[in-house]
């Protein structure tokens, strides 16, 4: 894992296959408004974790629709998966997102179904069946602490069992990739620390993970590395603690 | 690992779509009036069509012959020989003179009952009643005639019967029509409703699309949800229209006061179709609908 710019330099022959996201002058903006982001370039390594930090508005939302393809970049080369998604045609999407978990700032939950139905929703889309599902849904759920609130329709629930729940439904297909926006905005310092752990689990099975965060204290305490947005432009800075990251990043453990 | 504290069942999986939208009513409304009237076209038809038939058969099952005096014969006498050639014929069950009072009988409605003068001259009329298997033809009837050196014109209805076929068929192709104008009114009902629905639920396709769903799969949410709309709201139009059948089949029907409209039990079967081709109507409407609209997304 790199620091440095791109990924290439410090990376092990294995590593170094694929990038499985690849910015390349890549530029964004909404309607005719000015670019939000502007002329990005790094790449993200297959089972790699970065948080992405920045000032409010300073587009990280934005870079994260991106990645999952919500938005397209307005120029440049943008490579998921291996696929460049600038002409991927609509229809091909649906399939790369299903690899991809999204936890959205707003948390994005359908308030008319319930914790369960919420979370098991990706599977349903992905068209697997209740009785194969059902166990594994209710296991993840009680993993993040809402066992007991299956039948709990997101609008009674509180901001941090709802940013659990989107937690849930986001990594529910075993994503390749992982996005976390602000996925401790909510939350009390306890919880938050017991989110980062649950996505540091998400990512040593393998998940590619990038956390937008503002805080801080929780960015510094992981020990990854950073990717700091200013001015719609990326600087990648090294990771407050130690490099490479242990395999039990230091502040974590309770 | 089960779930032993919670019914397995209530994880079965709640609609993806919110299942009350509040336009509902309006919407359970317009496709219950449109299957109604179609419901009532199709039912008018086919009643309109069973009293044709058994007009054509009336008239097809007889024939009128105009006997002109001539000869020497008198007109009841020409009239009564005329009968007589005409009874011989193959296809010909029985050739009636028709006496003045008979005569006078269907004059009554025109000129009134008692204003017929005694000598007013009637024309002489002999009804033939025709095999309905085999009816002699017109030329038979007329060759008959000029055996038996009478002059006469013969009349076998079929004027009449072309007339009656023609409006039954007029009848048929305008329900067909009324049919059709209904079920693209309901398809254009429905497409305007899944548009707006579309709409309203952008935030709950945008997730389901974010969540990997394709096209299609939210295009079969729609067209269940519309599908399933109209399949009741047909049914409730269709149920109507069999109630309103079954007045008129009890008041009147085949043999009562309305032998014009002679409606039986069997055409309010025709009800059971609107359900089905309500929800199928319905059915693609929405989901060629929903597929346009997402495929203009980017
Ligand atoms: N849907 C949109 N349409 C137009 N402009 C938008 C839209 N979403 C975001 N923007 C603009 O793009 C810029 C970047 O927004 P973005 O949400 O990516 O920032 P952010 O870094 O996530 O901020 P925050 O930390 O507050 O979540 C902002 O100036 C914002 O006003
Ligand atoms: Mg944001």
């Amino acid at each position: 894992m790199s620091s440095q710019g791109t990924e290439f330099t410090t990376q092990t022959a294995l590593e170094a296959t694929i990038p499985v996201v690849s910015f390349e002058s890549v530029s964004m903006r909404y309607g005719q408004s000015p670019e939000v982001l502007r002329d990005l370039n790094f790449t993200l390594a297959t089972g790699s974790f970065h948080f992405l930090t920045g000032a409010s508005g300073a587009g990280k939302s934005s870079l994260l629709k991106l990645i999952y393809m919500a938005a397209r970049p307005s120029r440049g080369a943008l490579r998921i998966f291996d696929r460049d998604i600038s002409h991927t045609p609509r229809e091909h999407l649906p399939l790369l997102r299903r690899r991809i978990g999204v936890v959205f700032q707003e948390f994005r939950l359908l308030d008319h179904l319930n914790a369960f139905d919420n979370v098991a929703l990706p599977l349903r889309i992905a068209g697997r069946k209740v009785e194969d599902y059902q166990s594994d849904v209710v296991e993840l759920l009680e993993w993040v602490g809402l066992g007991h609130r299956l039948w709990a329709m997101p609008p009674t629930l509180s901001g941090g069992e709802k940013q659990r729940l989107s937690i849930a439904r986001a990594v529910v297909t075993k994503p390749d990739i992982l996005l976390a926006d602000e996925p401790t905005g909510n939350v009390d310092h306890a919880m938050a620390l017991r989110i980062l752990r649950l996505l540091v689990e998400l990512n040593r099975m393998g998940a590619t993970v990038v956390i937008a965060s503002h805080d801080q204290d929780l960015v510094a305490r992981s020990g990854m590395p950073v990717m700091h947005l200013e001015d719609g432009q990326l600087s990648t800075l090294a990771p407050t603690v130690s490099q490479p990251p242990t395999p039990e990043p230091v502040g974590l453990d309770e | 690992m089960t779930v032993q504290h919670h019914p397995a069942t209530a994880l079965q999986g709640a609609a993806i779509l919110p299942l009350k939208d509040g336009r509902d009513g309006g919407l359970v409304f317009t496709i219950a009036v449109l299957s109604f009237l179609a419901c009532i076209a199709v039912i008018a038809a086919l009643a309109a069509d069973r009293a044709a038939q058994g007009w054509a058969r009336q008239l097809a099952g007889s024939a009128t012959v105009q006997v002109r005096p001539m000869g020497g014969l008198s007109g009841p006498e020409a009239a009564a020989q005329a009968a007589e050639a005409l009874a011989g014929v193959k296809g010909v069950l029985e050739a009636r003179a028709m006496d003045r009072k008979s005569a006078e009988a269907l004059l009554e409605p025109w000129l009134g009952k008692g204003n017929i003068p005694a000598d007013l001259p009637l024309p002489q009329l002999v009804t033939v009643e025709l095999d309905p298997e085999k009816p002699a033809t017109a030329a038979a009837l007329n060759q008959a005639l000029k055996a038996a050196h009478l002059s006469a014109a013969v009349d076998d209805h079929s004027r009449w019967m072309a007339d009656v076929r023609a409006s039954s068929d007029t009848v048929r192709a305008s329900s067909a029509i009324a049919c059709l104008l209904i079920s693209a009114a309901a398809g254009a009902v429905i497409a305007f409703a899944t548009r707006q629905g579309l709409a309203a639920r952008r935030d709950i396709v945008e997730v389901l699309h974010l969540c990997g769903a394709e096209d299609p799969f939210v295009a079969r949410l729609f067209q269940k949800r519309f599908a399933g709309l109209a399949m009741r709201a047909s049914a409730y139009g269709a149920l109507a229209a069999a109630a309103v059948g079954a007045i008129l089949r009890l008041t009147g029907g085949s043999d009562g006061f309305s032998p014009a409209l002679p409606i039986a039990w069997t055409d309010l079967a025709a009800c059971v179709a609107a359900p089905v081709l309500g929800a199928t109507v319905a059915a693609v409407s929405a989901h060629s609908v929903a597929m346009a609209i997402l495929r203009e997304q980017v």
